[in-house]
């Protein structure tokens, strides 16, 4: 029994504020040489036909709610494939105040403001992404490798929470001029001393 | 309830969403490699189609939910029942005697028909428009398909698809008729295109620009079954032009004869063939090699045009006739 749902993979191409070069790209591996149909992968035009959101761009913060949208009109079960440096982690604009920064910083949002857990996300950096990677990106789907990345956490549990709560607040009041360091007097033989 | 019955009630629609759904995925294989791409492999429809229903359908918060989820059911429905309407070569079609050309016309309306019933009730903008197209589009075409069809009524001096099928239309009329029967088949062939929303015609579906148009909200299984009406209507549709066209049987053709069970087989994988070569001339050559016209283009070149062309044919054909 094939597994249809890696066999035919219907994508909606979503710019949250990319520079071009990475649509271009998604384009581009359309065309005769990279071919990406041949893996069943297709451009659909409607969010609601579609199984994976190409996202490129670090997402804009005025395109936060439109993202949202798209990510809620896709039926379930949704990939995301983050396309480029930026979609991955800001890329050249991780500081920037205009963007949230990629796609990590964007879940964060998602989860805190809108409640929504996120997807299962593909990374594809490169700036823009080389079509070999976004048919790396396809090899991933299709199931046929697996993606080389270090596994994260990102449903936190509970007394971790408490705890990186504390912490935070610890690590924030060193950082703060008001904060009195506790004095730890060490009790020792002191040298000369009788 | 025959045997008979069962088997048709049953194996056909099955029969019917196979057949479609490896044409199309023959279709979308030329059609790559016409653009020298790999392309698909040739189950990836099946694929697709298991794929959307598998997945959840989603109905949108302003959309009429019950007209919505509806009308892929009907649109589905109207396609198989189209399908019974056509003889298979030799093999006679399961509902012959119960309607006939008349009833193929209003079939093939209707499948248009729910799909801007459906665009209209599910509330996008992008789906209204689309539906508008459709509308125009239908207006449009229904025109010169009639006229096809009133010619054919002419020279048989009946609607009934299985008198039709039976003597090769080319051998019924003189050299006059021929030039008409010629202008009525490009009239037709042109009209495929627009009938079974594909490139150029597939302007209520023009991706670029109203993101699927019609079946912009559509998602999960009632995407599937509108996948599933298009591709047994493509198919229905050129089975269709080679049933009033091109009926002749493979013992004519070839001079061969066959005994019973053998020669069922073979006229079924010919008609098969017959159908599949009309469809990649009709339907994909065509789909691949041009680009989407706008809607007042599509519909001054069927109103003009075709139109023009379909009447010259049925003139003709009237001349030889009367
Ligand atoms: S990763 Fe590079 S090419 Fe892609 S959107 Fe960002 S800046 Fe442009």
């Amino acid at each position: 029994m094939v597994d249809v749902l890696k066999k035919s993979i219907w994508v909606f191409h979503l710019n949250s504020g990319s520079c071009n070069g990475c649509d271009i790209e998604v384009l581009d591996v359309f065309t005769p040489r990279p071919d990406f149909e041949r893996f069943g992968v297709k451009l659909v035009p409607s969010p609601r036909h579609a199984d994976a959101i190409a996202l490129t761009g670090p997402i804009t913060r005025a395109m936060v709610p439109k993202v949202v949208e798209a990510i809620k009109a896709l039926p379930e079960p949704k990939i995301v494939l983050a396309i480029g440096a930026c979609a991955c982690g800001g890329g050249i604009w991780h500081d920037t105040y205009v963007v949230v920064g990629g796609i990590d910083e964007f879940y964060k949002i998602l989860k805190e403001e809108y409640g929504m857990d996120p997807p299962t996300t593909i990374y594809i950096p490169g700036c823009p992404a080389k079509p070999e990677a976004l048919i790396y990106a396809a090899g991933i789907l299709a199931d046929i490798i697996k993606q080389k990345q270090r596994r994260r956490e990102d449903v936190i549990r509970e007394e971790d929470e408490e705890k990186r709560k504390i912490e935070t607040i610890i690590r924030e009041e060193i950082g703060s001029r008001h904060f009195l360091p506790k004095i730890i007097v060490k009790r020792g033989p002191r040298e000369g001393s009788v | 309830m025959t045997l008979a019955t069962i088997f048709y009630a049953i194996g056909f629609p099955l029969l019917g969403i196979i057949l479609g759904l490896l044409y199309k995925g023959i279709d979308r294989k030329i059609s790559a490699r016409m653009t020298s791409r790999i392309g698909p492999p040739i189950r990836q429809p099946f694929w697709d189609v298991g794929k959307l229903l598998i997945k959840e359908t989603v109905v949108p918060e302003n959309a009429v939910a019950w007209i919505f989820n509806v009308m892929p059911i009907v649109a589905l429905a109207s396609s198989m029942t189209l399908l019974l309407y056509i003889p298979f070569g030799i093999i006679k079609a399961p509902l012959e005697g119960y309607g006939d050309l008349v009833v193929i016309l209003y079939l093939l309306t209707l499948q248009a028909l729910a799909m801007a019933i459906g665009g209209f009730s599910a509330g996008s903008p992008f789906a209204s428009v689309g539906a508008q197209r459709e509308m125009i589009l239908m207006m449009s075409y229904e025109m010169p398909l009639a006229i096809v069809i009133t010619g054919f009524a002419l020279i048989y001096k009946s609607f009934s698809l299985s008198t039709i099928a039976l003597t090769p239309v080319w051998t019924l009329v003189g050299p006059v008729g021929w030039i008409g029967l010629l202008l009525l088949l490009a009239a037709l062939l042109i009209v495929t295109p627009a009938e079974l929303a594909k490139l150029p015609f597939d302007i209520a579906e023009a991706e670029t620009e109203i993101a699927e148009g019609l079946l912009s909200e559509y998602s999960g299984r009632n995407l599937a079954l509108f996948y599933l009406s298009d591709a047994v209507r493509s198919f229905a549709m050129v089975a269709l032009e080679v049933a009033l066209f091109f009926p002749f049987t493979f013992s004519q053709g070839f001079g061969l004869q066959f005994s019973e069970p053998v020669s069922y087989i073979i006229e079924g994988l010919w008609f098969l063939a017959k159908v599949l070569i009309l469809y990649i001339l009709a339907v994909t050559l065509v789909r691949t090699s041009f680009a989407r016209f706008r809607i007042e283009q599509a519909s001054r070149l069927f109103w003009t045009y075709v139109n023009i062309m379909a009447l010259l044919g049925l003139i003709l054909v009237a001349l030889e006739v009367m």
